[in-house]
Parts: C-alpha cells; sequence; structure tokens
C-alpha cells in the first residue's frame, strides 16, 4: 500500500534522470557520482558542478540514512489527498553518498514519533505500471 | 583608501516610492498595479516617464516582464534586467540599477513589481520551474522547506514554537501602529500557538499574510538625488548572494547565504550591525525573522529566539524591525522584496508617525527569494550617513 494515495504526481523521467528512476524500478537507490572527482549529486544532471566534469556513474547506495530534518503536513495539497493528512515530509542525509540528502517520506512512524536524527532505511513503494518511489522506515522498526 | 571609499557606497539613492497600498483590489491584474506604483514613485520624486532609461522588474505572472512593463508604461529601456530569483529579485536590480548608474548606462532607474495574488485565487502564483524529485513525496511549496528549517533550528538550538510566535505577535504590535497594514487585529503568542497547524512546527499565524499590492522605487545617481524634493535614502551598502534551488541541496538548513549578502553589504558601506537603527527582514514565515537576525549579525546564531523573546525586536524594544507590520502583517503579494525597501526609506524620511524610529539614520532592508534560496541585503542612509 502506497503511504500517499493514488493519483498524486508520479516522476516522469527524462534524459537526464531516467537511470536514477529507472534504478528505483529495480528497486536499487542509485545516485549519481561525478567519475573524475567522485562527488555525489541529486537531483540527476550532466554536469558535476564541483568540477564540470560530464562523466558520471550511478553508485549504488545501502539505502540507509537519518531524518535530517522534517515537517508534518495537516492538510491536502492536491486533490487526491484528500484524507490523506497528516503525513510526514522528511529530508534523509543518505548514508555512503557524500553530502547527498532526499526529500521523502517516512512511511512508519505516526507524527508524534519523528525524530531527527532517526536512522532510516529505504522501502520501496509501489506507484502502478512497475514503477517504485522511495520512501523511507525506520530501520529498527519491524 | 577604505573598501567604503573605493566601492560605490552613496553613489545613488532613491529619490522616489510607489506603494499602491491596495491589498485586496478586485478588478485589478498585476500590470494595473504595478503601473499605479510606478506613477506613484514618478510624482515622488517629481520625474517623468519620458526621463526613466532604466528598468528592472520581476513578477510571479509573467515570464517577459520587463518586455510587457516597457510596452504598457511607454518606456525605452537603454537598460533593463529581468533578473528572477523570487522575492529578493528586487534587491538583486538595486544592486544592479546601482552599478549601472555608475557606468553611465542608465540615469533614472525604476524598478517595479505588481501583483493580484488575493483576488485571483488566494494562491501561490506557481512559477513554471518544477521540482519533480520532491513532487511525488508532496510537499507543500514553499512552506513545507521553511518548516524544515525551522525544526531543524529548534532540534538544534532549542528555539521554541512560543519564541517562532513572539516573532508574529511583534509584526502584529507594529502593524497596529500602521494605518495602512492588512492584519491589524489583537494577536497574542496563545493565539498563534492556537492556530491551524498547517506544516508543523508552523501554523496559519507563523505564515504571511496573502494580498494583492504593487510597489516601485526610483533611483538616480546621487548628484542628481540632491536636486529632487524628498531627502535621498542612499544606498550605503548591497549585497547578493544564491545558495540552492531545492531546500535538500541547502548545505545547513539553520544559515542561510544571508550571512554572505550581509557581509558585503556590511562591507560595502563600511559599517556592522551595531551602526544600524532600523531593519526590514522578509518575513515570509516567522523562522526567516530568526535567521536573518542571526545570519545578519544582530545576534549569534542560535539565539534569536531569545532575543525576540526579550521583545527586542517589537515596538519599545532595541531593535526595532519590520516596523510595518512585515509580511506577516502589513501584507505580502507573493514576492514581497520591494516593500522591505520602501518602509525602510519612509522610516529615514521620518514619515512613519505612530511607528517612527525615533532619529533613524541607517535601515537595512533584506530580502529573501525561493525557499531560502536567494538572499540580499541593502544598507540605506540619510544624508548624515554619507
Amino acid at each position: 500500500v502506497s503511504y500517499l494515495p493514488e493519483g498524486t504526481p508520479v516522476p516522469s523521467p527524462g534524459p537526464d534522470d531516467a537511470p536514477f528512476w529507472d534504478a528505483c524500478d529495480r528497486q536499487e537507490l542509485r545516485i549519481q557520482c561525478c567519475a573524475d572527482c567522485g562527488t555525489f549529486r541529486h537531483p540527476p544532471i550532466p554536469v558535476c558542478a564541483a568540477c564540470r566534469s560530464t562523466k558520471s556513474t550511478w553508485a549504488r547506495t545501502s539505502g540507509t540514512g537519518t531524518v535530517f530534518s522534517y515537517t508534518v503536513a495537516h492538510h491536502p495539497t492536491h486533490p487526491a489527498l484528500h484524507g490523506a493528512p497528516p503525513y510526514n515530509i522528511a529530508v534523509i542525509h543518505l548514508d555512503g553518498a557524500g553530502d547527498v540528502r532526499l526529500v521523502s517520506n517516512v512511511v512508519d512512524v505516526p507524527p508524534d514519533e519523528m525524530r531527527i536524527g532517526m536512522r532510516v532505511i529505504v522501502v520501496w513503494d509501489a506507484i502502478g505500471d512497475g514503477h517504485f518511489l522511495p520512501r523511507f522506515r525506520r530501520e529498527d522498526g519491524p | 583608501v577604505t573598501a567604503r571609499e573605493a566601492s560605490i557606497c552613496g553613489r545613488a539613492a532613491i529619490v522616489g516610492i510607489g506603494n499602491t497600498r491596495r491589498w485586496n483590489a478586485p478588478g485589478r491584474t498585476p500590470f494595473d498595479q504595478l503601473q499605479e506604483a510606478a506613477v506613484l514613485a514618478l510624482e515622488d520624486c517629481g520625474l517623468r516617464f519620458d526621463q526613466v532609461d532604466g528598468l528592472f522588474c520581476a513578477m510571479s505572472t509573467s515570464g517577459l516582464p520587463v518586455l510587457n512593463v516597457a510596452e504598457r508604461l511607454g518606456i525605452k529601456p537603454t537598460y533593463a534586467d529581468g533578473t528572477m530569483v523570487g522575492g529578493a529579485s528586487f534587491l538583486f536590480h538595486l544592486q544592479s540599477a546601482m552599478a549601472a548608474l555608475e557606468a553611465g548606462l542608465c540615469q533614472v532607474a525604476l524598478i517595479c513589481y505588481g501583483s493580484n495574488q488575493l483576488t485571483a485565487g488566494g494562491k501561490l502564483a506557481s512559477m513554471p520551474d518544477p521540482q519533480p524529485y520532491e513532487a511525488p513525496f508532496r510537499p507543500r511549496y514553499p512552506i513545507s522547506s521553511y518548516a524544515l528549517a525551522a525544526a531543524r533550528h529548534m532540534h538544534q538550538y532549542g528555539t521554541t514554537r512560543e519564541q517562532l510566535a513572539d516573532v508574529a505577535v511583534a509584526a502584529r504590535a507594529w502593524a497596529q501602529r500602521n494605518p495602512d497594514a492588512y492584519a491589524r487585529g489583537p494577536l497574542t503568542r496563545a493565539d498563534v500557538l492556537a492556530s491551524r497547524m498547517v506544516s508543523d512546527p508552523l501554523t496559519k499565524a507563523d505564515c504571511c499574510l496573502v494580498t494583492d499590492g504593487g510597489a516601485a522605487l526610483v533611483l538616480t545617481r546621487a548628484e542628481r538625488a540632491r536636486d529632487l524634493p524628498r531627502p535621498p535614502a542612499y544606498v550605503l551598502g548591497v549585497g547578493v548572494a544564491v545558495g540552492h534551488r531545492q531546500i535538500s541541496a541547502m548545505p545547513d538548513l539553520t544559515t542561510t547565504c544571508a550571512v554572505e549578502s550581509g557581509r558585503r553589504a556590511y562591507a560595502m558601506a563600511g559599517l556592522g550591525p551595531r551602526d544600524v537603527d532600523h531593519v526590514m527582514l522578509y518575513d515570509a514565515f516567522t523562522i526567516n525573522t530568526l535567521l536573518f537576525l542571526e545570519d545578519l549579525g544582530f545576534c549569534a546564531k542560535g539565539e534569536a529566539g531569545a532575543l525576540v523573546q526579550s521583545g527586542a525586536i517589537a515596538p519599545g524594544g532595541t531593535l526595532p524591525v519590520n516596523t510595518n507590520g512585515g509580511g506577516l502583517s502589513c501584507n505580502h503579494p507573493g514576492m514581497y522584496g520591494l516593500f522591505t525597501l520602501i518602509e525602510s526609506v519612509e522610516q529615514l524620511r521620518g514619515h512613519c508617525s505612530d511607528r517612527q524610529v525615533p532619529g533613524a539614520a541607517v535601515s537595512l532592508a533584506h530580502a529573501n527569494g525561493g525557499v531560502l534560496s536567494s538572499q540580499a541585503t541593502a544598507i540605506l542612509g540619510t544624508a548624515a550617513t554619507l
């Protein structure tokens, strides 16, 4: 079951970010990494902002990370979300991917139990047509 | 030669201001608001439209604002800048206008803005700049990003919900002294805390207003400014900085690049925070005021909550901040930056009656854009400060 209802916007991959979303569909969290200077970057872009190299790799990560910050949305921002709030939006600082942080949701933690610093791991949320979104759950959870 | 002497400190001045004060104006388009503000600003300084040769504008409803405004106002600019970095755009324009005036590329610069955000439906006009890596997780743009910063500030420095509420209460207390402010009813800390939660930890009362509005400024070089009817507000310092686009790319959610824009503005002015009599901070949300008090050096990082709780920024306090009532209580048409400068000029002119900061000679106006992304700081002063 998806964390948010069906009918909300889904990714529409383009040339720059198809490798990221394709990896998601294989349930792999891969982050773009400069092949020359090793700087991780996200969102995917064709050029490294640190060294301007156009060569990159897609490094598979462990999918673990830490909640860097979070907020709890209390009312719907999309017609499909009626009845969904409260839900959280979290910034996850990934392990082993430099400074890269993902905006995502933590799916198994009620609003009043969310904490900055909480350890989380990716969970693959099916959004239909064989596509998956990287959401997160408590690492020490069930 | 000091850094100040080598810079363009004081070389241009704001000579005219226009503010439609129409916060709820059904039937008026964004261009109507802008045009009225431009007329007011030119009347204020006694210059004519055919003398304007520098045009600076940004609107959330137009992708080509310079073209639209030039056509509608009959301006044939020799210098134009439609830089769009969100609500801070107009202070970026100020820096650009300073440089263009100094270089002789234009003689009379008009910076202008108009919006019908409230009467168009009460929604922030969405700009064509999708964020596909955040949208599937349904943050509410832009408040969720500011809430993420607020949560991190609370976690890292012990800032409290009560201290955030005190920012809104101080803004309202100033608004009650400004007959032009849109929200002037009573507001207590308890009211803010009891307000509807929108994006935890920010409630509705932690958010700026949604209004219509139009604003404009006219700048000339200092030697011309002295011959115009109003006391010039000299631009002593200006600095800009750009950090990131998406909140996930902001290196530290508790420190903005206002640190850099402020440092640049202070260096040009040869002044520091202790020299500032009056402060305008772009308060789209209560957390903004705390972040910018810290980043602009009015207190140490992490101490703004306590500073605000002490009453310092409210009427009667030691550091008057957002004396028009701010975006929280005066007006917020979507891109508020120009209104910070207008209140700074009004204070330096000494025209603010009940909310006047006595003897205000140096005023700092700071604007923010995007999701704490672009920052711009201007320091204005009276003739006595040159």
